[in-house]
């Protein structure tokens, strides 16, 4: 490892135990703040991990999510925590592969359309099963978990999915997601067996967000369909990614901060024209930033580098 | 003569009620260059696709070593040891020169990764004549310099069968004469090609034989002097005389 690689490595672990002490320094409603930056952190980044090199635009997170929330619900007070959110992780995979192998043959708006899809049908789902077979639509989550937890679980979540994420860019399938996102006709003809790569990605991107919708369950002692999957944050999760960029691991996170910011600024005080304000901001975004604030840096660097060169 | 490296038996495809390729049968023996010629629409492209997996036959055989190719996937013929090039040129727009080698070298059976694949990627974009512009990105290059790239992309793979779709296409004069020095140079190393081409002068000069298809059928096979001299060759590109 070079020295530079050293440096950053240690920043970087100084900065997650910095954010470990938030919980200490943080009132209640700044305490709520950081989960909420972390829960969109860990979402945007596990999207930007499949969507990003593959260019295959998900509407599926909340549907990982939710069921990530509902395991939560059902199981929380039957079993230990940890089994718990490995019950989840394990239900996220799995479904997540089932959902892979038969949708990723689909491409482009097709792919799109099916995953909103999915997470309507499995939302359907369950509010057929709460209304016919358990007749109660809402559930309550019991579970001895303190917001100061969920806020360090969240933050070990991240760590989790950032490392995981520059593995896997350094690998030989981070390289196979790059050349599908580019080209698939030439990812095949170049021996990359594109349906695996792409659906090992899926469900460990689906995965980390069943989990970080496990994490979160017990933030609402009161859960039902419609909160637990409710389609504005996939979309939410979508805007936040492109608003950093997807181009870089890290990029989400500079779009997970102001957003989650912007959010609850309209929530409090646009209660009733918060879907309005979401989609102007939407539009603005993919209209004027439609590379992300990373890209954008990167341009202006790219020049600034160019402008040097031109009057050296 | 030698066990054929490739063997191309009854080939045929379908779209709708068109046959694009009607019955092919071909043979490529290993470290021939054998040309694949014939007017616009005629099914050589098609004939390409089928036998890179692009594209599934609806009957016939295909064969690399005696090993049938014809019901594997795309990626399984490659790593069998079947490489090609496109005919509107495919590089991979969102990397750099060697990034774009690099993805041949990293998937085959003789994968090749890290120090070793860094290596053999900047040694691979010299022999295209790609030498210093491995971190130039691939939308920065001019037409030609594409077409190596994807050369080099493909060779990365060290495949057994080479195919190359009108590699030569829309090369200006000196261009082309580079290209065909590149491709003979292949030659000179064992290497076995495939190649659908236009340009007559590559051809005389490159193929040790080609086969001439028209309407999805073979219509000629022989030594490219042999086979443009052939009127039912010449009647496929020209037209009959009293037409």
């Amino acid at each position: 490892m070079s020295a530079r690689n050293v440096s950053i490595a240690v920043a970087l672990a100084a900065l997650v135990v910095a954010l470990a002490f938030v919980p200490s320094v943080a009132n209640g409603y700044q305490l709520s703040l950081a989960i909420n930056i972390m829960n969109y952190t860990v979402l945007a980044t596990a999207w930007t991990l499949f969507s990003g090199p593959t260019r295959y635009v998900s509407l599926a997170t909340v549907a990982f999510f939710g069921i990530g929330a509902y395991t939560v619900a059902v199981l929380g007070e039957v079993l230990a925590w940890p089994l718990v959110l490995l019950v989840a992780f394990a239900i996220g995979f799995v479904l997540s592969l089932f959902v892979g192998l038969a949708t990723l043959r689909l491409s482009g708006v097709y792919f799109v359309i099916f995953t909103f899809g999915l997470a309507e049908l499995v939302r359907q789902l369950v509010t057929w099963y709460e209304v016919n077979v358990t007749r109660t639509l809402g559930r309550y989550v019991f579970v001895d978990i303190t917001t100061e937890q969920i806020y360090w679980q969240l933050l070990a979540l991240a760590v989790v999915v950032f490392l995981s994420g520059w593995l896997i860019q350094r690998s030989k399938l981070g390289l196979a997601l790059r050349v599908i996102g580019d080209d698939e006709a030439v990812a095949r003809h170049v021996g990359i067996n594109t349906t695996l790569a792409k659906v090992v990605l899926f469900a460990f991107s689906a995965s980390f967000m069943t989990l970080a919708g496990a994490v979160m369950a017990p933030r609402w002692t009161y859960i039902d369909p419609a909160i637990a999957f409710n389609p504005v944050v996939s979309f939410q999760v979508l805007i936040m990614a492109l608003l950093g960029g997807v181009q870089r691991l890290y990029g989400p996170v500079f779009g997970v901060i102001p957003l989650v910011m912007l959010f609850e600024v309209l929530l409090a005080k646009f209660p009733n024209h918060f879907s309005i304000m979401v989609g102007i901001a939407f539009l603005l975004i993919v209209y004027a930033i439609p590379r992300g604030i990373v890209g954008l840096i990167e341009g202006a660097q790219l020049s600034l580098f160019r402008m040097k060169g031109a009057k050296a | 003569m030698s066990a054929p490296l490739l063997l191309v038996s009854g080939l045929t495809r379908r779209f709708g009620g068109l046959v694009a390729v009607d019955g092919v049968t071909l043979e490529v023996h290993p470290g021939e260059i054998v040309g694949l010629l014939g007017p616009n629409g005629s099914g050589k492209t098609t004939v390409l696709n089928l036998i890179s997996g692009a594209l599934k036959s609806d009957a016939g055989s295909v064969s690399l070593r005696g090993q049938a190719l014809e019901k594997l996937p795309a990626f399984r013929i490659a790593r069998e040891g079947v490489a090609r090039t496109f005919q509107l040129v495919r590089v991979l727009g969102s990397m750099t020169c060697k990034e774009n080698v690099i993805a041949g070298l990293a998937f085959g059976t003789k994968s090749r990764w890290g120090n070793e694949a860094d290596a053999a990627a900047l040694a691979l974009l010299d022999r295209v004549g790609l030498g210093g512009r491995a971190d130039v990105m691939t939308s920065e290059l001019t037409y030609i310099d594409q077409k190596r790239l994807e050369l080099a992309r493909a060779l990365a793979m060290q495949p057994e069968l080479l195919l190359l779709d009108e590699w030569l296409a829309g090369l200006n004069p000196t261009e082309l004469r580079d290209g065909i020095e590149l491709v003979r140079s292949l030659r000179a190393e064992g290497r076995t090609i495939l190649m659908v081409e236009h340009v007559m002068d590559a051809i005389r000069s490159l193929c040790d034989r080609c086969y001439v298809m028209n309407a999805g059928k073979k219509i000629a096979e022989g030594k490219p002097k042999d086979v443009l001299a052939d009127p039912e060759v010449i009647r496929a590109y020209l037209g009959d005389a009293d037409a």
